[in-house]
């Protein structure tokens, strides 16, 4: 009776904070795990340890005060932050910072900041608050109006060029469509379309660096030396870890840097070097948890702006693991697209604390309805 | 109209709608998470064999390590040739903060040419930045405390030491021992071939000539290897594995300094050789070639100014004269025939001819002149060998015939090489029918076997070619090979070298021996013999054979007058001659080019050697 009421009461109190508790230990687990590897990843670095320690100061805190914000309030605030979000990226196209031959950043005097990492969270809400303002399933001209939500944004950043962000943005977008119940017929036909726009990306929408990539990531051995290089090394590191692997701070592509971006982009293959399948398997169940709650918590939310965004959340936090792994593991081509959570690096961490925020918010402020 | 729809929003339906998608969308995950597991599984455990073998092939570096090459050693421990370090001035890009400044800096304390330096930023830019590269190689040892004493003021500059061939004595042994030089392409073939290139991976160096290149393989020793784990930069992070390398075995040679310092001192200009052996098994104990020249030059790679100085010089420094230099051996040759003639009866001791200071064929007009014009009259063996009377043997070796001489001297080891341990030699010319219907197409005639038995003609021999065959007869028939090499010795210790002896005649009567013996013993020792002058008061008792081989053939009522003839067509003055007498540890070679006759300049030559010997006491150890 008595650890029930206490039980009861630690809920109440991570309710009263709006968290939701086994989301909340899925995450932490999943950043200790991420924080162990990336000690080694990073060739035992104490300054990049700090630097990560702080970033995941402060996207939990960001979490946390994301997650008090009303899903109402979420709601209202949609459109407005996805319009000045448009305005900061044609900002950063017209005056952006060049980094790594790429307009991304938008030098805001006291720090530098990329638009595309605001979008990944107002393109799903702002589809979702399209969508949500009438009945499921969505009538197709509102289909049409969330796609143009996504689109726009889309080629802005695609201009940038930072083709990784622009898909998954993309993607974001669509999967809010694909959870308001966009009938199967209307999903082939866009497949249908989008098979045949492939060929015009190819041609006339992707630079050389990003045909040279699907070009390496489709025979890696055709340059071992030039960017086949990442690729080879990085299955090499995978396949070299075997079951059991190398052993922790022991993995000799990692440590002896021939793995490329090996605390960034490519430390899924430091796992897989050091900790062998097993550590990838704890890892990819870690994930799987964690999107299974998410998708729990957007199943029992109460509007269907709610349910959408933590859906599309959900599946896009996803399409992050799973555009990682492919592209570490040579299942996909190389972009640029950090393992979330795990990877070092700040402003996708931060987008990413901040999404499930949102989940925290539409799983934990809830009206009290009568169960019919 | 809108509103009315959003009012009878179905709640139950749409979740229902959501719900079904949610269903959809985690069975895309999860068998998107199927695809990641089975992809990991081709990779780490189907494929993992493989992977693993590319990964430990990224890191480990095999570096192999060259073995320090084995020294070579006189008879009594002195070093002839040894590995020194020669410094080179090295500088490590990486931790020179102001290549430009350090080089000009560099510059101002030792001279650095602008080629030295081109040379060397031109390495710059193609090597890897933590490489030490060297600015300029062979420094003297100013240069050396120059360095040192400045070292502090150039980070990242270092002065290293590898070691390198040295020749203390330069030119005193370039004949025996040769020389080694860098690998080229011939000489890695050869390698390959033997199936010896994997030793060599850290090998800059072969031998060219003489024992560096005969003993090549002992020498050079066994590689080690270090196994060093690298980073992707090719920078060595540490050491997994070492395998030392095993030094080359040291070479212990018969030849002494002092036998070899006195062979240079008594030369002088003169060309020629001295050879020198232990007549009891094979050692040899003084191995000079005159003029000779510093292997030095060769092994940092010779200008070609100098090559060329030495391969055009009128007094062919290059060739070995001990073992290449084919000389008619003229009267040296005589104990042989003396043998022969004996075993086979046509003579003994005692026998007498008469000569008259010439010598003819029945039949034929032609003269063979005697030396001795006026002629020695009635003569026995003794008196012919004493005073070298050419007429005795003129008719001895008619009487033997061509077959016999050849047969029998083939087996004394002329016209073969002796098979000494070095590869320069060559064989010489012990003529016979066959040879001179092989060589000329011409039958033999009686008259070409009158030359022959003076050691004349046709015939010729290297003075070690000499000194092995009169060995035979010092050893009642025995042959001993001749070799430099007594010993080879390494960490383990000395390991002596074999004596190859083997029986190259078998006499009828012994007795022969001790008549040959002493009639070269008479030739010393008596009044009138043609080496007795030489020898007058030696501490020892020696015994020799003198020789005078005419290169110029002069007319038949002609006197030979040396001033009249150009000097490169004077006689060769030979010596053949060992001691003590009873019981010979020492049998000297000296052949003189155009030095005129062997008992006025070839003998006194053994003298001197002999006379250190015995004053020294070279080998009277045993």
């Amino acid at each position: 009776m008595n650890e029930h009421f206490s039980g009861h009461t630690r809920r109440s109190r991570l309710n009263f904070f709006h968290i939701d508790g086994p989301l909340l230990l899925g995450l932490l687990a999943l950043l200790i795990f991420g924080l162990f590897i990336l000690y080694s990843a990073s060739g035992q670095s104490p300054a990049m340890m700090k630097a990560q320690l702080v970033r995941l100061g402060v996207a939990l805190a960001v979490m946390v005060a994301v997650a008090q914000i009303t899903p109402q309030t979420l709601r209202r605030w949609s459109l407005p932050v996805f319009l000045a979000g448009l305005v900061m990226l044609i900002a950063v196209l017209l005056v952006g910072h060049v980094g790594k031959g790429a307009q991304r950043w938008l030098d805001l005097g006291f720090m530098k900041f990329q638009p595309s990492e605001v979008m990944k969270l107002a393109v799903p809400m702002t589809v979702a608050w399209i969508i949500a303002q009438h009945s499921l399933p969505p009538r197709l001209w509102h289909l049409l109006l969330g796609f143009l939500a996504c689109i726009i944004p889309t080629l802005l950043i695609a201009k940038q060029p930072d083709l990784g962000t622009s898909i998954l943005i993309l993607t974001a977008g669509v999967f809010v469509l694909f959870m308001s119940g966009m009938s199967w017929r209307i999903i082939a036909f866009v497949a249908a379309a989008v098979s045949a726009f492939l060929p015009v990306l190819w041609l006339f929408l992707m630079r050389d660096y990003q045909r040279q990539r699907v070009l390496t990531f489709l025979n890696p051995e055709s340059d071992p030396l030039g960017s086949g290089y990442h690729i080879i090394q990085s299955k090499i590191a995978i396949g070299s870890g075997g079951l059991e692997g190398k052993g922790y701070l022991h993995g000799t592509q990692s440590q002896l840097e021939f793995l490329p971006e090996r605390h960034t982009d490519f430390i899924f293959a430091v796992i897989s070097e050091e900790l062998g399948l097993m550590g990838v398997l704890i890892l990819l169940g870690l994930y799987l948890f964690i999107i299974g709650r998410c998708m729990h918590i957007a199943t029992q939310a109460q509007d269907n702006y709610s349910k959408l965004v933590a859906g599309s959340f959900t599946l896009t936090f996803f399409v992050y693991v799973f555009v990682n792994i492919g592209m570490v593991s040579g299942l996909l081509p190389v972009v640029g697209v950090p393992l979330p959570l795990v990877s070092y690096g700040g402003t996708s961490m931060v987008t990413l604390m901040a999404a499930f925020g949102v989940i925290m918010s539409v799983g934990t402020h809830k009206r009290i309805l009568a169960t019919p | 109209m809108l509103k009315k729809r959003v009012a009878i929003q179905d709640f139950a339906a749409e979740s229902r709608l959501f719900n079904q998608r949610a269903v959809v969308a985690l069975a895309g995950v999860a068998l998107l998470f199927c695809l990641i597991i089975y992809n990991q599984y081709q990779l780490q455990v189907v494929s993992y064999q493989d992977y693993r073998t590319r990964s430990e092939g990224n890191r480990i570096k095999v570096v192999p390590v060259a073995p320090n090459r084995g020294l070579i050693f006189d008879r009594n421990g002195i070093l002839l040739a040894e590995n020194r370090p020669v410094f080179s001035l090295e500088l490590i890009p990486e931790q020179v903060q102001d290549m430009t400044q350090t080089l000009e800096q560099l510059a101002q304390l030792i001279t650095i040419t602008p080629e030295q330096q081109d040379n060397f930023l031109a390495q710059v830019k193609t090597q890897r930045r933590f490489n030490s590269i060297a600015l300029k190689e062979q420094l003297d040892d100013t240069e050396v405390a120059i360095l040192a004493t400045n070292q502090h003021r150039f980070p990242g500059v270092t002065v290293e030491a590898r070691l390198s061939r040295h020749y203390p004595f330069a030119d005193l042994f370039t004949h025996a021992l040769g020389y080694i030089g860098r690998i080229n392409s011939r000489e890695l073939q050869q390698l390959e071939q033997d199936g010896e290139l994997a030793n060599y991976a850290a090998s800059r160096d072969i031998g060219k000539i003489g024992l560096e290149r005969f003993y090549q393989q002992q020498l050079h020793g066994t590689m080690g290897y270090q196994e060093v784990e690298v980073n992707n930069r090719g920078r060595s992070i540490r050491v997994l594995r070492s395998v030392p390398a095993v030094s080359g075995q040291n070479l212990h040679l018969g030849l002494d300094v002092g036998l070899q310092l006195t062979a240079q001192q008594v030369l002088q200009q003169q060309r020629g050789a001295i050879v020198a052996i232990d007549p009891r098994d094979g050692a040899v104990l003084a191995f000079y070639s005159n003029p000779s020249y510093d292997p030095n030059l060769f092994v940092h790679g010779i200008s070609s100014a100098n090559y060329n100085a030495l391969l055009n010089s009128r007094d062919k420094p290059l060739i070995n004269r001990v073992t290449q230099g084919t000389y008619p051996p003229a009267s040296t040759i005589k104990p042989h025939l003396a043998l022969l003639g004996l075993e086979t009866n046509t003579i003994t001791a005692d026998t007498k001819i008469w000569d008259p200071g010439y010598f003819m064929l029945p039949n034929v007009d032609h003269r063979y002149r005697d030396h001795y014009r006026f002629g020695h009259g009635w003569i026995n063996l003794y008196t012919a060998m004493m005073k070298s009377c050419d007429t005795y043997f003129y008719e001895l070796g008619v009487k033997l015939g061509i077959d016999r001489i050849s047969d029998y001297m083939s087996k004394m080891g002329f016209g073969e090489k002796t098979g000494i341990d070095i590869v320069e030699e060559s064989s010489g010319i012990m003529p016979s029918r066959g040879w001179k219907r092989a060589r000329h197409n011409q039958p033999w005639y009686q008259g070409d076997t009158v030359p022959l038995s003076i050691g004349q003609s046709y015939w010729t021999t290297t003075p070690l070619q000499l000194v092995t065959a009169t060995a035979v007869l010092l050893n009642q028939g025995r042959l001993a090979k001749p070799h430099l090499v007594t010993h080879f010795s390494d960490e383990h210790g000395k390991t002596a070298l074999e004596p190859q002896i083997s029986q190259a005649i078998e006499v009828l009567n012994p007795a022969n021996w001790d008549t040959v013996m002493d009639s070269m013993h008479r030739t010393v020792k008596e009044i009138g013999g043609t080496a007795r002058n030489a020898f007058v008061g030696a501490s020892y008792d020696s015994a020799g054979k003198t020789g005078t081989a005419q290169l110029f053939a002069i007319g038949q009522e002609e006197k030979y007058v040396a001033e009249k003839v150009d000097e490169r067509l004077r006689d060769n003055a030979m010596y053949i001659g060992y001691a003590p007498y009873d019981k010979p540890s020492i049998l000297i070679a000296v052949a003189l080019e155009n030095a005129g006759g062997g008992s006025a300049n070839a003998a006194p030559i053994a003298r001197q050697m002999m006379d250190y010997y015995f004053a020294a006491g070279v080998n009277q150890h045993e």
